[in-house]
């Protein structure tokens, strides 16, 4: 695919009403970079209830084949909402480096 | 055919959306429009036209409702006043930046305070750089012509901007008077169905209303300013469609007795027609005076009013709103920045007239003229004047 | 041109009055204007509406303030407001009252024509209710020939549906019981 380009060089290739017609162009913004920390996710403890997919203000928590929630690194911007919201305490915020 | 109607302009105006068949009418009643989506309600109850009506809470849901329905490819249609437009402010831009064509009557009325129900132009130009067109009915017949080139204006493909079209606040909007009503045939002639350029639909992703980041904005800014800009090109064009199939001219600038005038009114909606009346007394006492009626407020007409005004001596622009502190009132302003760089240009007098519902008379535009003629030879100490103020 | 000004209460009607009649010259295929005194509906409070009459294009759009015609619809007004204010001297005063036209002309002390009827009356026996909005334009067509008494009929009808008989006939009765002095 043809990468797009960030802005439209000129006045004239602005679309009317700065309208996108790419659908899912925001997958190409990784917000996974502004993250500080991650979530580490203990499948002993998690119980596949799903709270920390329902919290995620990001929508990047996704269920596996098993069944286990895993957040999508690239665009988890670590803010640990799962990890405070899940009550079997499965979820752990890791420092990045 | 087109049939001769005694209306009130209020509801001929609604009569004249019908027309239209708008898809979605979302409005929230302010005196003194409220006539025009009550009476459209009542068409849309009686079943006349297609169209959801959607009782909102306030303005500023009702601009919001149109935004969201033209945005999924709708003709949408809201009006309001006054207070009103001050309240959907917060949309007013957004929808000509999103290049939405909703059409929109404003009834127009003083803005407060003290408060007041009446007519002047303080609410239009309070929203005069939003980037709307903006088009102004001098009397019922335009009211309801104006009504109907601005869906063919608006929805243009070289346009895709909302127009309001301004009527003024009781002295139009409340008066029953004759009008010629076009039937449905001749304006499903004149107006084709709408097409929008895109729309919000799960089959066609698109996306309207994004983030616009530094690095875009003046190329945004400059993209809808241009678009305005070329709007007049289309502007002209549906006037002379109109023209050749109802026979009723419009022009930017429309000039009256303005052939051998010296000196020359500049008004803005339905004073112009009394003006009228004073221009002819004026050259009935041998004075050369004439009268241009802006029609066409946004996009200014730069190039007709340098052509109109040649040969003037004088110029008098009449404001129908107070500029509290600025440098003249917002016609004149333009008119001014216009004229400056002409090197024959008429002495320019403004007079603020007709505030808050204040009655205008013949008389007092025959004044105005008197006024700017003997300011050629003594220049009025202030910039502009509010007319017919006690104590002044 | 024909400027007429009609005096009455908010409720009354005036409007309806207004609109009709402009209703009825537009008819004729003339022109016309009918408009409220402009401002807030108030029940009760003496207001005022206006016509403007004319055989070619109108174009003033200012208020009226030296009419031809005056109409009161609500006599209890003639205490209250100056109805006579600006009337010019050759115009027409018309009043909904019992009183003779001579006795309001003398309590008015208008140098003009004069014209009384019982409107009232009139519009409780033939509506029901003394609302004298409908039946006072009889009088203004007997009193001033302003629009033909026919031309009244369609706007009347338009309006008032299965109750536009009823006031035509008070209208007729009115344009028939107007008295009159010069």
């Amino acid at each position: 695919m043809e990468k797009a380009k960030k802005w439209p060089e000129k006045w004239q290739e602005v679309n009317p009403g700065c309208m996108v017609f790419r659908p899912g162009s925001t997958r190409e913004y990784h917000t996974g970079t502004w993250r500080s920390q991650r979530p580490v996710y203990d499948t002993g403890k998690c119980i596949k209830c799903g709270v920390c997919y329902i919290f995620c203000p990001e929508g990047c928590i996704t269920q596996d084949a098993d069944g286990y929630f895993m957040a999508d690194l690239d665009y988890c911007k670590g803010c640990g909402i799962c990890a405070h919201e899940c009550w079997p305490g499965a979820i752990t915020m890791v420092e990045e480096g | 055919m087109s049939k001769r109607i005694g209306m009130e302009i209020a509801l001929a105006a609604a009569e004249a959306v019908a027309l239209c068949k708008p898809d979605v009418v979302a409005a929230y009643p302010i005196t003194p429009n409220t006539h025009i989506p009550e009476h459209l309600s009542d068409i849309v109850a009686e079943g006349r036209i297609d169209t959801d009506f959607i009782c909102v809470e306030s303005e500023h849901s009702a601009l919001s409702a149109c935004c969201g329905a033209s945005g999924a490819g709708a003709r949408a249609f809201t009006a309001t006043s006054s207070q009103g437009l001050l309240y959907m402010a917060e949309i007013v831009p957004v929808v000509p930046s999103m290049r939405l064509p909703i059409v929109m009557a404003i009834g127009n009325r003083a803005v407060s305070g003290p408060i007041n129900i009446w007519n002047d132009h303080s609410d239009i130009m309070s929203q005069r750089d939003s980037g709307w067109i903006s088009l102004f009915a001098a009397d019922g017949q335009e009211t309801i012509d104006m009504m109907i080139q601005a869906f063919k204006i608006a929805e243009h493909r070289d346009v895709m901007l909302p127009v309001n079209v301004n009527l003024d606040g009781f002295q139009l909007t409340h008066v029953v008077e004759p009008m010629m009503l076009p039937d449905q045939k001749e304006v499903d002639r004149f107006l084709p169905a709408y097409k929008p350029y895109a729309a919000l639909h799960p089959d066609n992703i698109v996306s309207m209303g994004a983030l616009g980041m530094p690095d875009i904005f003046n190329e945004a800014a400059m993209a809808k300013d241009q678009a305005l800009i070329n709007s007049k090109k289309v502007i002209l064009e549906v006037w002379k469609e109109w023209e050749e199939q109802f026979g009723r001219k419009y022009e930017p600038i429309g000039a009256y007795r303005m052939k051998g005038a010296e000196v020359a009114l500049l008004t803005l909606g339905s004073m112009g027609d009394t003006a009228e009346v004073a221009v002819d007394e004026l050259r009935d006492k041998g004075v050369k005076a004439g009268l241009l009626k802006m029609k066409l407020w946004r996009p200014f007409p730069v190039e007709e009013l340098i052509k109109a005004v040649k040969g003037l001596t004088s110029l008098a622009v009449i404001d129908r709103s107070a500029p509290f502190g600025g440098a003249c009132g917002p016609v004149c302003a333009e008119v001014k920045a216009v004229l400056y760089d002409q090197k024959e240009r008429p002495a320019i007098t403004n007079h603020i007239i007709g505030l808050g519902g204040r009655d205008i008379v013949v008389g007092d535009f025959v004044k105005i003229v008197e006024q700017a003629i003997s300011a050629q030879k003594k220049k009025p100490k202030e910039a502009y004047e509010i007319y017919g103020v006690r104590g002044s | 041109m024909i400027e007429i000004r009609w005096h009455g209460r908010g409720g009354q009607g005036a409007v309806t009055s207004v609109e009709t009649l402009a209703l009825a010259a537009i008819g004729e295929g003339r022109y016309a204007q009918g408009f409220p005194s402009f401002g807030p509906e108030r029940r009760g409070a003496p207001v005022a509406a206006f016509n403007r009459i004319d055989d070619k294009k109108i174009r003033v759009r200012s208020g009226i303030y030296h009419p031809d015609v005056v109409i009161v619809l609500d006599a209890s007004l003639m205490g209250l407001v100056n109805v006579t204010d600006g009337l010019k001297n050759s115009g027409t005063l018309i009043v909904n009252t019992a009183k003779s036209p001579e006795e309001v002309k003398k309590e008015a002390g208008f140098k003009g024509t004069v014209a009384t009827v019982d409107a009232s009356r009139i519009a409780r026996e033939e509506l029901g209710v003394p609302i004298t909005n409908t039946t006072m334009i009889g009088a203004v067509v007997k009193a001033t020939s302003v629009v033909k008494i026919g031309s009244v009929k369609e706007p009347l009808k338009h309006r008032f549906g299965r109750l536009a008989q009823r006031n035509i006939n008070a209208m007729e009765r009115a344009y028939k019981e107007l008295k009159i002095t010069k």
